[in-house]
């Protein structure tokens, strides 16, 4: 009872979140609706006794990622309502639309083949057996899976290289630019 | 498996009513410790400053911050033209709800130790003397503090002026470089708690000064939060983003009446949640000796004493440091505090492993060197280099 009631109101705020995204004209709203769409699947995460995926959703996902969109939003000024008639390719739109509804067919698709949506099977991060969930995911992060594990960790330095190396300017000779570099 | 007592067999309504004292209690004591904060604060600065301070509200002016809080109702509500309406409502009450959650997860009393385990008994129920005591614990202090930087850079944002928003960008960088390090340092502990869970924290240092974390972990990952959670909370020497000189009010300039107070509030509020936290990470939380046998009095009273202890360093710093210039506070976060914090925290892993695995010493703690020795060079060789190209770029001008 308690249960469909915190995954109903976990859902629409998801659902309403995920609609805002796409439907605010600003683009700050915009980032405002995901993080609402991300504390809903919080708790839904919560929910499946997931308690450190969903405190990992709040930390990294609505702390740190979102933040950053919100700097760059507000950093290239950008957060006024944009003209959205304008696209890049022709066929933009459409090729959206397309995609957008490929994607919803797929999942409708699998709901009725399957049959069965709810398996009842538990989440793999979730509380089995007694152990806490954070000793759970430690030991198969630790132990199965560390070097898919330390191979993405890897992955993110390498993009963390690669980006600093590709926005680092050659040496300033313009005296104005270069103070504004400066103190 | 964690958790409080309280629910182990099922929940009624005398649990439920518990809890409901329980928030009560955290949520007045939280209003009424902000209040005497900042009475505290105003009168220990003056004192510093061979000034009187408040004197006039009250006996020694302790009803002033009351008085300013009646004002500020009676204020007219401005807001901008500019302003995102719906944004520069929600900004203050973000800031405030997570300054007031923070706190939950805080133990404020309890013995721990010599058998028992932290609990006290109210109306025949055993429970712990905290709001909550969530299986991930203190990463819903981080959580929260995370979610506090929307307070500050929606309200930045939100007013539509300049001065807010360019202080709100500062505020969200500061925060976000400081979260590391502060992340980093809270993680030395929970490796040697082995536990996230606040309470079980607290039990982990308790039995005598020496198990505390502050001396366990060796100094070093407190003072490394002790840094990162002032920048943190903006405080000075880090309050950058409110810095009067240049930005007026930084993040609440435009903003008036009670919705500043509601800054205000969270302000001071998460300075007394971070002294708390301080206190529960790394002195033992409400450790000290019982006298007299009452067991559930004299730990709420130790906690208060090593929480004000923190309140007043904090008023220190603001009344004796200077404030830090933005390059300098880059150069503080990315470059000291966070590589230290990681070696620190590799060396107590490694100190732990060895104690587990029964490693040799001397291998263990010489193969511990030359890595240092390798990356330590490394790093300082690599700072020196962009050191010297930024003075480079300087002297070509």
């Amino acid at each position: 009872m308690v249960d469909t009631l915190v995954f109903v109101v976990a859902a629409l705020i998801c659902l309403i979140g995920a609609l805002g995204v796409v439907l605010a004209r600003n683009p700050v709203h915009s980032a405002l609706m995901l993080v609402m769409t991300l504390f809903g699947i919080a708790v839904q995460f919560v929910a499946q006794e997931a308690h450190f995926l969903a405190a990992v959703q709040v930390i990294v996902y609505a702390g740190a990622i979102v933040v950053l969109f919100l700097f760059v939003i507000m950093l290239l000024g950008v957060d006024r309502a944009q003209n959205l008639e304008m696209s890049f390719l022709p066929i933009q739109k459409w090729a959206a639309l397309l995609f957008a509804a490929g994607s919803l067919a797929i999942v409708v698709a699998l709901i009725v083949v399957v049959g069965e949506p709810v398996t009842g099977a538990e989440a793999m991060s979730g509380a089995l057996g007694g152990t806490d969930d954070v000793r759970l995911l430690a030991r198969s992060l630790f132990s199965d899976y560390v070097y898919a594990f330390e191979l993405t960790s890897l992955l993110l330095v390498i993009a963390v290289i690669g980006a600093v190396v590709l926005v680092r300017k050659p040496k300033v000779t313009d005296p104005v630019t270069a103070e504004d570099g400066g103190r | 498996m964690t958790g409080d007592p309280l629910y182990l067999d099922g929940v009624d309504l005398v649990d439920v009513s518990i809890m409901a004292v329980k928030v009560l209690v955290a949520f007045t004591f939280l209003l009424v410790a902000t209040m005497f904060m900042v009475w505290f604060e105003r009168k220990l600065i003056s004192d510093m400053q061979n000034r009187i301070g408040p004197n006039v509200a009250g006996p020694w002016g302790l009803l002033q911050t009351f008085a300013d809080g009646v004002k500020f109702f009676f204020k007219e509500d401005l807001r901008p033209e500019n302003a995102d309406p719906l944004v520069f409502r929600l900004a203050p009450y973000i800031s405030a709800v997570t300054a007031f959650l923070s706190f939950a997860v805080v133990p404020i009393g309890g013995s721990f130790g010599g058998g028992s385990s932290g609990t006290v008994t109210i109306f025949g129920r055993e429970t712990y003397l905290q709001v909550a005591d969530p299986p991930i614990g203190i990463l819903f202090l981080l959580a929260m503090s995370s979610i506090a930087v929307y307070g500050v850079m929606l309200a930045g944002w939100a007013s539509g002026s300049k001065y807010p928003l360019i202080g709100s960008v500062r505020a969200s960088a500061q925060a976000i470089s400081y979260e590391a390090a502060l992340g980093m340092a809270t993680v030395v502990v929970v490796v040697l708690a082995g536990t996230l869970s606040t309470h079980g924290i607290v039990a982990a240092q308790s039995g005598g000064f020496t198990r505390w974390f502050l001396v366990s972990s060796g100094i070093v990952p407190f003072i490394v939060f002790l840094i990162a959670a002032t920048a943190e909370l903006n405080r000075p020497p880090f309050d950058l983003v409110e810095a009067e000189q240049e930005l007026v009010g930084g993040f609440h300039t435009e903003y008036s009446s009670i919705r500043f107070a509601l800054f205000f509030l969270a302000e001071f509020m998460n300075v007394i949640t971070m002294s708390a936290i301080m206190v529960t990470l790394f002195f033992g939380g409400p450790a000290g000796p019982i006298f007299f046998g009452m067991t559930w009095f004299w730990p709420t009273i130790w906690f208060l004493l090593k929480v004000l202890a923190f309140l007043f360093v904090f008023v220190w710093f603001r009344a004796t440091l200077p404030r830090l210039r933005y390059d300098q506070l880059m150069h503080l976060g990315w470059k000291l505090l966070i590589p230290l914090i990681l070696f620190w925290l590799m060396f107590i892993s490694l100190k732990e492993l060895r104690a587990t695995y029964d490693w040799n010493w001397v291998v263990t703690y010489g193969a511990a060197f030359v890595a240092l020795a390798i990356g330590g060079s490394l790093l300082v060789a690599a700072l020196r280099a962009g050191d010297r190209a930024y003075q480079e770029e300087l002297e070509e001008v």
